[in-house]
């Protein structure tokens, strides 16, 4: 019966109640928007860097993969020690270059290149056309193709070493654009190219000889990878070893601002939803403060008033919160578009991903949220003097 | 026979600006099982107080009040709660139903809180409805009723828990003379069937169909007292 009473108590109104439940739903919508922001980070990084299954980056001393200029001496030794080791089923190592291409028009632009192998390369997926199979390929962005104007199949001439104040290049070659291609973690405003790697290796002249900006290692599915990690650090002083935790964990503490704004911004709105549910079933608490008086005098106890008043904040939040997540849902993918314009993204990184955990947390938070908004009000209900509140009910 | 109520020495003072108000000042008086009792007098004489009192939604400062054997004036709050339950019956001079539930379903209500079986709810209810002559008129809520069957619902509803003892303030206070005609028979029809019943009134002819009555004046009993 208090359920149903607190059913009927809340249609009573139901302009009221439903002006009401939109505020919930939207404060809801929010809350799980900056759940997704900030569980969804850290879930996405970790598919994002898995998306070729390789779960290790080895990485000069010090530094993460691409974080700055090093490189890592003698490489074809390194990935030659680290694909003896057990476990290991897959090595791919990549060296980063800024490379020089003239455009149709004359003019110069700077891309940045892989130098990769292509049978185990994990930094991109062929879009249309053919993979680098020799020394004269390149593949492609579509951003290359569209600031250079050229078009696949055209002869290109590339170089390494430019110097902007005599617009002169230290080495120059002609490649074949034979395919297009999207760079996994490579930003898609960002012009980029992919060649063999001893090809951009010879390219870059002494100072790249031998050199690999990052080598990602896979793991056998059996294997311990954190075995394998340590394995791989153990070889040499020069290089870091980087789980896929430990890069995990290295993101994280860098987009710390996002989480902190989520949690922010979720508790705001979170408060503002137990605000608003207190604020509505305090007012209908006073509305019916002589219909609660006479329950308490026909013998209806404190608990069942109280268990009424809380049921009302529960239902009001939790209705709210059931519509929130579509909104919710609509907002994070508007949320999404606005934020992977931030320049610099790589094109499969998303910040918002759903997952049903998160709306469980969102509703959670939520409905215990409603039940805090309900105590308040409760309290009120339940401590009305009876015969007061019904001596002041008749005189009304 | 032990008395269904046992007042010695009732007082209730309510504080009210710098002063207090002494609404009632030792009321010692008794209610046999069966009696029809009426308690009148002028506006602000006490009349409202004393029912809180025996309906304990009101504790006294001063006395001593019994009602079915069991001490009520030192009540927790929790025991009065189960107490105005399980023995008194409340009608009010406004109704005070439930405006979201049908008439059904607020006499269902104190038995609800009762957990009383659901079957046993429902017999209860027809049987009291049709007591009160409603039993077509169950599904009804009480806008669509009229301040007569309102109150006769309000009436059915407080027999739910068979109590003890009635208590009635005011009960023809909202309807018209025809109406209050028909409640005043009502509530004879209800003491002629064996229930205790202790109404507050200023009508004339529902105090005249009381078996006895009891004036008050000032917070006192002046006539009628026959504790």
């Amino acid at each position: 019966m208090p359920i149903r009473l607190a059913m009927l108590a809340l249609f009573r109104h139901p302009a009221r109640t439903l002006l009401a439940l939109l505020g919930i739903a939207v404060s809801a919508a929010l809350l799980l928007d900056m759940v997704m922001l900030a569980s969804g980070m850290r879930e996405n990084f970790r598919g994002f860097l898995m998306l070729r299954g390789y779960q290790l980056r080895v990485a000069p001393k010090g530094t993460l993969p691409f974080d700055s200029d090093a490189t890592i001496d003698s490489a074809a030794t390194l990935v030659a020690a680290i694909s003896r080791l057990q476990g290991v089923t897959a090595v791919s190592p990549v060296l980063g270059a800024q490379v020089q291409a003239t455009t149709a028009g004359d003019s110069t632009v700077t891309a940045f290149t892989l130098g990769i192998y292509p049978d185990v390369q994990g930094d991109y997926e062929m879009v249309r056309g053919d993979d680098v199979t020799d020394s004269t390929s390149v593949v492609a962005n579509e951003r290359w193709l569209a600031v250079t104007k050229h078009a696949l199949g055209d002869t290109v001439t590339l170089a390494v070493g430019f110097d902007p104040q005599l617009r002169t290049v230290t080495g120059e070659r002609r490649f074949v654009v034979r395919g297009v291609a999207r760079f996994h973690y490579i930003a898609a405003t960002q012009p980029t190219l992919g060649m063999l790697l001893p090809v951009l290796q010879q390219l870059g002249g002494s100072e790249r000889r031998d050199r690999a900006s990052l080598i990602m290692v896979k793991a056998a599915d059996d294997a311990d990878a954190e075995a394998v990690r340590t394995r791989i650090a153990g070889i040499s002083t020069r290089i870091s070893a980087i789980s896929l935790e430990g890069a995990t964990e290295a993101v994280e503490q860098r987009l710390g601002y996002f989480k902190q704004l989520a949690l922010v911004l979720g508790s705001i709105s979170l408060g503002v939803g137990v605000l608003l549910v207190t604020t509505l079933i305090t007012i209908g608490v006073n509305e019916r403060a002589g219909e609660i008086a006479v329950l308490r005098a026909i013998g209806v106890a404190k608990g069942s008033i109280v268990g009424q008043v809380v049921m009302e904040g529960i239902v009001l939040t939790g209705v709210g919160a059931l519509s929130g997540i579509g909104i919710g849902l609509v907002t994070a993918q508007w949320l999404e578009k606005i934020l992977s314009d931030f320049p610099g993204l790589p094109t499969t990184f998303r910040f918002f991903v759903f997952q049903p955990r998160d709306a469980g947390v969102a509703l959670a938070m939520l409905a215990a949220a409603g039940m805090l908004a309900g105590i308040y009000p409760a309290w009120r209900a339940a401590s009305l003097p009876i015969a007061g509140t019904l001596r002041r009910e008749a005189v009304a | 026979m032990n008395a269904i109520v046992e007042a010695r020495g009732l007082a209730r003072d309510y504080s009210m600006g710098s002063g207090a108000v002494h609404a009632l000042r030792g009321v010692s008086f008794d209610v046999q099982p069966g009696e029809f009792v009426a308690i009148v007098g002028p506006s602000g004489c006490g009349k409202s107080t004393l029912l809180n009192l025996l309906g304990a939604v009101d504790t006294a400062d001063a006395g001593s009040l019994t009602i079915a054997g069991e001490r009520i004036d030192r009540l927790s709050d929790r025991d009065a709660t189960a107490f105005r339950l399980r023995r008194i019956g409340f009608v009010f001079q406004r109704f005070y139903l439930m405006p979201a539930l049908s008439a059904a379903e607020n006499v269902e209500l104190p038995m609800a809180e009762a957990r009383i079986a659901r079957d046993e709810r429902r017999a209860r209810v027809q049987e009291l409805l049709g007591y009160v002559g409603l039993a077509a008129r169950s599904g009804h809520r009480p806008s669509q009723l009229s301040g007569g069957e309102q109150q006769r619902v309000a009436i059915a509803r407080a027999l739910a828990n068979r109590p003890a003892l009635l208590l009635a303030d005011e009960p023809t206070g909202e309807l018209d003379a025809a109406t209050g005609l028909e409640m005043i028979d009502l509530f004879r029809r209800l003491n002629a069937d064996g229930t205790t019943i202790v109404v507050v009134t200023h009508d004339a002819q529902m105090a005249a169909a009381a078996g006895r009555r009891i004036q008050m004046r000032d917070g006192a009993i002046v006539h009628g007292d026959d504790a």
